[in-house]
């Protein structure tokens, strides 16, 4: 039989359908020896597709640094891990599930959240967190409210449901986001570290049991269809290829094989995401220079009359492959059973490096692992500098005009929805299921998550962060500034950066232009992870994020994790008494491009991003460090979006203890001061009586250091320009998305 | 002698290992109930924690009040011993008969996840009287908390001293702004009418820990551990 050549008829030009070049195909036909049949055919679209090859992106992101003496695992395998000390393993990964979210933005972020979780299960890792980085188009649109609306309650339905708590994230508006709205969702698991389930696991005789969900014909072309395309007009019709999640059957499936693992019963353990059986299969025996026996026929399916290349590409969810020893078949069995979930015996490994599928007897594909797998074809495509980014990026802000009071200014942009309050959105997740949140979305904002490892004093502390602004006016800058920024938010809390995980979100890389900014972004990631000591472990690459003439903003998105020695040490980021002395660490340059103020207040989306000193960023991580482990402060705040105004607001409302201010001079205009967003700042409050120590520790780290203010009263007061209260703050600040959002406000 | 707090998991039960981890913290002994048993694996008490048993694609506990464990919880609450439901585990006991009344899809239309206030009522369970007025901070997360009940339902709850506790202000004040569902009375947990039996939406067994929030739980987890001691107790004593 395996000498016998499969069934099937030439294809002539299905190719193309199935997202195929005329010189892919011609390149399939030459590893194979021969022309495609329809099912093997199928399985190249789906491994081939940019989703699952990375073809365009592969030369730019092997540029990036991946090592380190805290890196476990690093890219190439599911999930990433880094070390935690005492036996421990943090596995964490980014992915982005935007275009099924453009068409059913339910079912679209649920199925999202879905796959990211059996990514890091299959590591063999327990999922304990999940953080969300969204863009919209403005909620001013019925249809982007419609968007939002449904992926956050997507989000939720599905992330509450599997007892997952959903910790932080971010979300941004945009017009470019309207038709392309993104979504990014990142799992974080621990494990301990001598229990990872590594890829490969196999060995020639070891059985792949395929459990959970039968295989219906959801989802099909997922990868090839929706997610390495544009979308076009009649997008709505690619509705069959979103796949439709089930939690609670993701939440059995998790408990199931952390059982498995505990019990010692798995070689490896794959998920079945995009490309379904195909990617699972081929990723599993090529990465172990091995073939196999796959029989289509013991699959469960939803529906009769399957074909051959729809059991193979469906990409149905909640479902795992796991990698077993002959002699374990029968406990694992017993187990699933257990468990209510189905596990059916579908492949074999095998010496020889082939795939043979056999459907109905009859064997109906016969392709070599790697090929799929690991032999797609690698572009370098043309890149081009954009011809109006220099006009626009000359545009100085600095020198225009302030039409309005500053205090109004403030008022927009403390209300505006890209620096408001996200409550609207956290309060739909669960943040505290699995009761490890020392630091979520119900302790008030934070500027990372932080969970405790369960029976330990450790903890992990996670942040995300990405500027679309940036990214189209300065994507190198973009790439840099996301680490920059996750690694700040991480060392505010009082935790060590490890290292990142990225999800690359660009418009359509066969435009030179894309495909300049994402080569930017990459360098200006790698540029800043190597400054920072965090490598990059893993990450997902989003492309097509365009429709007509609009692409997204180039939006390179940064997950970081940082370890945290003691939580009880952690630092929070709110005044709670009276008499502190508040600091702003970093220095403030006349930075106004691409920022929060730009476009809210002077309606521009223009200038240069602020300039980024590595250097200095790294020293303040190293202050910020030290200073939490010396127990100094009694807030610490990254000053980003919106500048030193909004950072001092926001640590005043958290906290619920005004602030006085007298803006050090540094020869700017008030409002600039206010709302520049340089780089490598944050503000603290002092404990009492530690202000000197603190004030040494930062000339000694290289740190400039400006007594700001003080805490006290109800009031946010910038001395000589203006005064809030704190509950007209709040009113703008929390009240901003439920007003455009149309919902009822609980008090409190 | 430490009280057995049995912790029942179905299929899709969540906040089953955090119930565990809370009443060890509350120097309890906690053990797990499977629910395709109708073993209490020696439980002297016993908690339906919250989560989505099966799913709850049906209704909320509607399913879950048929596994095997049910039927040796009702003969366990028939026998007066204490019994605990948190969220799912409230809205599986109104499924099971066990308390009148239920919980429906919250009047905001949306999950809600958020620290809030409760006050305990003029009402007492086995053994354990709350402190009247006392106010206790403590998380919701629920999308169907919303209590209904019908109103002579509701008139006999309120007469008979079975309303444990109703969100409020943080000062302690009835407002409808911060009952987090709209739920009726702004119900937040309810007796039965032996006092053996205690449902409610909040989750004590995530304020217990003061390291990740305030520590409202504690009183009403040792409730149960009280009225599981005290009739551990008197059925040892029955038993000699």
């Amino acid at each position: 039989m395996t000498s016998a050549e499969p069934d099937g008829a030439k294809v002539a030009s299905v190719h193309r359908m199935l997202g195929l070049t005329d010189q892919e195909y011609d390149e399939v036909t030459g590893k194979l020896g021969r022309e495609p049949n329809p099912t093997e055919l199928a399985m190249f679209a789906a491994m081939w597709s940019e989703h699952c090859s990375y073809k365009s992106s592969r030369i730019h992101l092997r540029t990036l640094p991946t090592e380190g003496p805290q890196v476990l695992v690093g890219p190439g395998q599911d999930a990433g891990a880094v070390d935690l000390g005492d036996g421990m393993a943090c596995v964490f990964k980014i992915e982005s599930h935007s275009h099924p979210s453009a068409i059913e933005p339910f079912q679209g972020a649920a199925t999202g959240v879905g796959g990211i979780v059996r990514d890091v299960l299959s590591m063999g890792a327990r999922p304990v967190a999940l953080l969300d980085p969204l863009r919209f188009g403005p909620l001013d649109g019925p249809t982007n409210r419609y968007l939002f609306g449904g992926v956050v309650a997507g989000i939720g339905g599905y992330g509450n449901s599997i007892g997952v708590p959903t910790v932080g994230g971010e979300v941004k508006f945009a017009p470019c986001h309207g038709p392309n709205p993104t979504v990014n969702v990142m799992c974080v698991g621990f494990a301990r570290a001598d229990r990872l389930l590594f890829s490969p696991g196999g060995r020639a005789g070891s059985v792949m049991v395929l459990i959970g969900a039968s295989t219906g014909r959801d989802g099909i072309g997922g990868v090839s269809v929706l997610a390495s395309r544009t979308l076009e007009e009649d997008a709505h019709r690619s509705r069959p290829s979103v796949q439709i999640g089930d939690p609670f059957a993701e939440n059995v499936l998790i408990e199931l094989c952390l059982e498995l693992g505990d019990r010692r019963l798995l070689r490896g353990l794959q998920d079945l995401g995009g490309a379904g059986l195909t990617c699972a299969v081929s990723e599993s025996t090529a990465r172990a220079g091995l073939g196999a026996d796959i029989d289509l026929d013991e699959v469960p399916l939803r529906e009769p009359g399957m074909e051959p290349f729809e059991i193979l590409t469906s990409e149905s969810q909640e479902r795992m492959l796991a990698i077993v020893d002959p002699e374990n078949v029968v406990e694992v069995e017993r187990i699933c059973r257990k468990w209510g979930l189905s596990a059916r015996l579908v492949a074999k490994l095998r010496g020889g490096g082939q795939l043979f599928v056999r459907h109905e007897g009859r064997l109906v594909a016969r392709v070599p692992a790697r090929a799929l797998a690991e032999e797609a074809p690698v572009y370098e495509r043309p890149m081009r500098r954009p011809a109006w980014l220099d006009r626009l990026r000359e545009d100085d802000l600095v020198r225009a005009p302030l039409a309005i009071p500053v205090e109004d200014a403030f008022l927009a942009v403390l209300g505006s929805p890209g620096v408001a309050s996200m409550r609207w959105v956290y309060e739909q997740y669960d943040s505290m299921v699995q009761g490890q949140t020392v630091l979520g979305p119900a302790s008030g904002l934070s500027d990372a998550a932080v969970i405790r490892v369960d029976g330990t004093i450790k903890a992990v502390a996670i942040s995300t962060d990405g500027n679309g602004r940036f990214g189209f006016l300065d994507p190198y800058l973009a790439g840099a500034h996301a680490v920059a920024e996750s690694a700040r938010n991480v060392a505010v809390v009082g935790a060590r950066p490890l290292a990142v995980t990225n999800c690359l979100n660009f418009g359509n890389p066969e435009r030179p232009e894309v495909m300049w900014a994402f080569s930017e972004a990459v360098r200006g990631m790698g540029d800043a992870c190597r400054a920072l000591g965090t490598p990059v472990t893993g990450g997902n690459v989003s492309f097509y994020n365009e429709s007509g003439d609009s692409a997204v903003y180039p939006t390179p998105v940064v997950g970081m994790v940082g370890l945290i020695d003691d939580y009880r040490l952690l630092t929070r980021n709110g005044f709670t008494t009276s008499g502190l002395a508040v600091y702003l660490l970093g220095r403030t340059l006349p930075e106004l491009g691409a920022g929060e103020f730009a476009e809210v207040v002077l309606g521009k989306v223009s200038g240069r991003p602020p300039v980024l000193d590595l250097e200095a960023e790294h020293r303040l991580h190293e202050l910020l460090y030290e200073c939490a482990r010396q127990d100094l402060l009694a807030s610490a705040h990254d000053c980003s979006d919106g500048g030193l105004a909004v950072a001092l607001a926001e640590s005043a409302m958290a906290g619920g203890v005004g602030v006085t201010v007298s803006l050090p001079d540094e020869g700017h205009p008030a409002h600039v001061a206010l709302f520049s967003e340089s780089a490598s700042r944050a503000v603290v409050a002092a404990r009492p009586g530690r202000e000197d120590v603190l004030e040494q520790l930062a000339a000694l780290g290289g740190v400039p250091l400006a007594r700001v203010g003080v805490t006290g009263g109800s009031r946010i007061r910038f001395e000589g320009l203006f005064e809030v209260s704190l509950s007209d703050a709040v009113v703008v600040y929390e009240g901003a998305i439920p007003r455009l959002m149309g919902s009822r406000q609980l008090a409190g | 002698m430490k009280p057995r707090i049995g912790v029942a998991s179905f299929p899709g039960s969540n906040d089953d290992r955090d119930a565990l981890r809370a009443i060890r913290f509350m120097g309890a002994e906690p053990v797990s109930i499977w629910h395709a048993d109708r073993d209490l694996n020696g439980a002297d008490g016993v908690i339906l924690p919250g989560g989505f048993s099966y799913g709850d694609y049906l209704r909320t506990g509607a399913i879950a009040r048929f596994a095997p464990a049910m039927a040796a919880v009702r003969e366990f609450a028939e026998e007066g011993r204490p019994v605990l439901g948190i969220c799912n585990g409230f809205q599986i006991l109104c499924e099971a008969g066990l308390l009148p009344g239920a919980l429906v899809r919250n009047q905001g239309l949306a999950f809600v996840c958020r620290r809030i206030h409760i006050r305990a009522e003029d009402s007492s369970g086995n053994f354990t009287k709350f402190s009247a007025g006392e106010v206790l901070q403590i998380p919701v997360k629920h999308g169907e908390g919303r209590f209904v009940a019908p109103p002579n339902v509701l008139g006999r709850l309120d007469d008979g001293g079975r309303i444990a506790f109703r969100y409020c202000a943080p000062d302690g004040r009835l407002d409808h702004r911060f009952n987090p569902n709209g739920s009726s009375g702004d119900i937040a947990g309810i007796w039965n009418e032996r006092g053996n039996v205690l449902g409610l939406m909040p989750h004590p067994e995530h304020a217990v820990d003061p390291d990740l929030g305030p520590t409202g739980g504690q009183q009403v987890l040792q409730w149960l551990l009280t009225a599981a001691r005290h009739l551990a107790r008197a059925s040892a004593i029955t038993a000699v």
